[in-house]
């Protein structure tokens, strides 16, 4: 194998590539990455056995074949050659070594043989359709905060995609919760869709899936199928295995009847959520909400550290009311609003509370509340 | 020189018997009245409780321990002649000393006696940092004036009313700081009094070995006999920064220790870092359902001592020993620290969930970390699990009747099993 490729187009394929892999590998293959050229391409691809990425790249192959070698290493030379440089990868299929050189720098990897590199199995996709990047973009990045951590529910560490019953009939929609709080975000139903049977994508899919998501006029082929998703662009190939599991029913988590409405201007009571955060404790970070007739008082008591409170001028004309949250939650909500005011609704100070941007319906979340 | 009676309490100058009741157990020391930083250990505490309750076990080897597969816990005096030592296997124990008493724990009668213990010794002091059910270390500095007595007096006094009223014997060690005085109660027991002086410390500790040092565990003394030391002359001749430099935090602790020094105090509050419990089985087991029985009543008995410590914690662990004695342990951080019992069997449940082992296994722990002060507990409720809430209120409701009427008067199914 031999080629000719441009730093930049190289550094784009190689570290999308060195993401995929796992730092931690008893398997050393699956620290590598593998470039294959023909004709005029040459791909470059990684896994760590849920995930694989494809990403194909235009160079000069002077001579087709395939290696493998380690996907950071190769990242980190590429990251480190200068702006414009000509790379030139070049193996001899029997040396065990893979050269890179670009000017007067030369070196030298060693390989692993490419037909040890598993390449994940097709699947039989059952739902094909396109969307812009902008809708999945929307879609992952309000609800991958909620995402759990928690390996005991495992089935809770991804974002469940799934067709659902909306207000307007159905959507594409995305749920991610872990318990304390839930995000559910929907879009208009891409043609094709209709029977994608639900999947729980995994949260270093979501990661990996956003870097594909950057360019707002690009068309995303999405594809599914009850074990697998992919996502495509011209150049990358994004395929992931999906979470072996049952997401729980979030629509009776969901709160219906929550009445006692406040309306904030999401960046001002984030700024103050976030301000009088500062002196509560490490541990709790609890914030106290006092309502009262268009007045929002926000407080921190946490007797080791000290004490603060900030006023808000808000809408608000319900029973007085007091509940209290995680500060964390509540930012991490509240600056999920970027166009209107964040409208809160409440029932008690023991059950969930409803967070919706203005009277939009396709993105609600939910968080619970904290004794106080 | 000052010396003291134990039986009389009668405090006199160097004598070989005590003047006023004749006894010969006295304890003489040049600073006897002085110390005051005390060490009490109960001598063979689980065992002296069995032997009170059975007058039948006097005479004879007790054993204090789980089971015919677990582990000694307590062996009292006559078993240890016959080379019986705490933590040894059972079947062990029973091949050197096979006319052996096996008596199961019953750990309610010992938390009984042990707080019967405690309510003596705060009549001595307020600062006293119980160690375990049967240890504490006592601060008796400045309560000789309230007393009419020195320290050395009063302790004399709680070990005798011990004996007398409780029927438990206790060893006392009483020195100028918390380390020498926990040395100094196991070198003359049962029944003893020692004291380590100031002006003896240095000879006292020079031929000693470094594993007298509490904390200093296999590993660690292996660790410091690689670097040449194996007494606290060996220790002396270290500099600090080198000390620190080769074992890293606890360097400046070995320094101080090889001057027989020691800073902290005695305190009543010496955080626990965690709480755990485990029990061994009769029969190994790989039935989930005799499992779950046992994390639910482990669960239980963890939450119970958080609760009574007013602590809860964000970690919690399960382990399981399998047949071959190798361990597997599983943890899991909470985001929101508990103490329920409810949230810690659930969570230790859904880790036993995720062991791919199928067992069989011989025995079952479940732990919980990472404590802080309770009242930064179970804060927030679960949106998925709904239902939790209702829960914990029927486990509160449930520990107030426990509380009322015994910790047997209201049980889950499950702790049946």
């Amino acid at each position: 194998m031999k080629i000719s490729i441009e730093r930049g187009t190289l550094l784009k394929a190689v570290s999308q590539a060195q993401s995929v892999v796992e730092r931690r590998n008893t398997i050393p293959i699956l620290a590598n990455v593998l470039i294959e050229a023909d004709q005029n391409s040459v791909s470059f691809r990684a896994t760590d056995l849920d995930i694989e990425v494809v990403d194909k790249a235009v160079a000069q192959v002077e001579r087709a074949g395939a290696t493998t070698v380690s996907a950071v290493t190769l990242h980190e030379i590429v990251r480190k050659l200068p702006d414009g440089a000509l790379v030139v990868l070049s193996d001899n299929g029997t040396s065990g070594r893979m050269t890179v050189e670009a000017g007067r720098s030369n070196f030298s990897l060693a390989t692993l043989p490419r037909e040890d590199f598993p390449v994940m199995a097709s699947s039989e996709y059952t739902a094909n359709f396109t969307a812009a990047a902008p809708v999945l973009r929307r879609l992952f990045d309000k609800s991958k905060f909620a995402i759990s951590t928690e390996e005991t529910r495992y089935y809770l560490n991804g974002v469940y995609m799934h067709v659902a019953n909306g207000e307007a009939g159905s959507v594409l929609r995305c749920v991610a919760t872990d318990g304390h709080r839930l995000a559910r975000i929907d879009a208009d139903l891409p043609a094709g869709a209709e029977h994608m049977p639900g999947v729980i994508v995994p949260r270093k899919t979501v990661g990996e899936l956003r870097k594909l998501l950057d360019d707002d006029d690009m068309q995303i082929a999405v594809s599914v199928s009850e074990t697998k998703v992919r996502f495509a662009t011209p150049e990358i190939t994004l395929t992931s295995k999906v979470i072996d599991g049952t997401f729980p029913d979030y629509t009776r988590v969901i709160p219906a009847g929550n009445t006692r409405k406040l309306e904030v201007d999401a960046s001002e009571f984030a700024r103050a959520v976030d301000r009088v955060a500062t002196v509560s404790s490490e541990r709790s970070r609890a914030v106290k909400l006092s309502l009262d007739e268009d007045r929002l008082v926000l407080s921190v008591n946490a007797p080791d550290s000290g004490a603060a409170e900030e006023e808000l001028a808000v809408a608000y004309g319900d029973d007085r009311l007091e509940i209290g949250f995680n500060a964390k939650y509540l930012l991490e909500i509240a600056s999920q609003v970027d166009r209107e005011n964040a409208v809160f609704l409440f029932n008690s100070s023991g059950d969930p509370t409803l967070m919706r941007e203005g009277n939009d319906t396709s993105a609600v979340y939910v968080v619970m509340p904290m004794r106080v | 020189m000052p010396s003291l009676c134990r039986d009389c309490l009668h405090p006199f100058q160097t004598e070989l018997r005590c003047p006023s009741c004749r006894s010969p157990r006295i304890i003489s020391h040049p600073e006897l009245f002085e110390l005051s930083i005390a060490h009490m250990d109960c001598d063979a505490f689980y065992a002296a409780v069995e032997k009170r309750d059975d007058p039948a076990l006097r005479d004879k080897p007790v054993i204090v321990g789980g089971g015919r597969r677990g582990v000694v816990s307590t062996a009292c005096y006559i078993a240890r002649i016959k080379g019986v030592r705490s933590a040894m296997p059972m079947f062990r124990a029973l091949a050197l000393c096979p006319e052996a008493v096996v008596v199961r724990g019953r750990m309610d009668v010992y938390v009984e006696v042990s707080k019967q213990i405690r309510e003596m010794m705060q009549e001595l002091t307020p600062a006293i940092e119980p160690l375990s059910l049967d240890e504490a270390f006592l601060d008796l500095s400045g309560t000789a004036r309230l007393h009419g007595a020195p320290p050395a007096v009063m302790l004399a006094r709680l070990v005798k009313t011990m004996e007398d009223t409780l029927g438990i014997s206790g060893s006392i060690g009483l020195s100028h700081n918390k380390f020498l005085a926990k040395v100094a109660s196991d070198l003359d027991k049962p029944r003893g009094f020692s004291v380590i002086g100031q002006a003896e410390t240095a000879a006292f500790l020079q031929d000693k070995s470094v594993g007298l040092i509490w904390g200093v565990g296999q590993a660690f003394q292996a660790a410091l006999d690689k670097a040449g030391i194996r007494t606290f002359t060996d220790l002396l001749r270290w500099e600090k920064s080198a000390l620190n430099a080769r074992f890293g935090s606890m360097g400046d602790r070995l320094w101080h220790l090889a001057r027989g020094r020691d800073h902290r105090p005695v305190s009543r509050n010496a955080p626990i870092k965690s709480i755990s419990n485990e029990t061994t089985f009769f029969d190994d087991t790989a039935s989930s359902d005799i499992l779950d029985g046992h994390i639910w009543r482990l669960s239980e008995k963890v939450s119970d001592r958080a609760k009574a410590r007013a602590r809860a914690g964000r970690v919690v662990t399960l382990k399981l020993k399998r047949s071959d004695h190798t361990l597997l342990s599983r943890r899991i951080s909470l985001r929101d620290p508990t103490q329920m019992a409810d949230r810690i069997y659930r969570t230790a449940r859904a880790l036993y969930d995720q062991v791919p082992d199928q067992g069989p296994y011989r025995l079952l722990g479940v732990g919980l970390s990472d404590l802080v002060p309770e009242d930064a507990a179970d804060l927030s409720g679960d949106l998925l699990d709904p239902n939790a809430e209702k829960r914990a209120r029927a486990e509160r409701a449930s520990d107030a009747i426990r509380r009322k009427f015994g910790a047997d008067a209201i049980r889950k199914g499950r702790a049946l099993r």
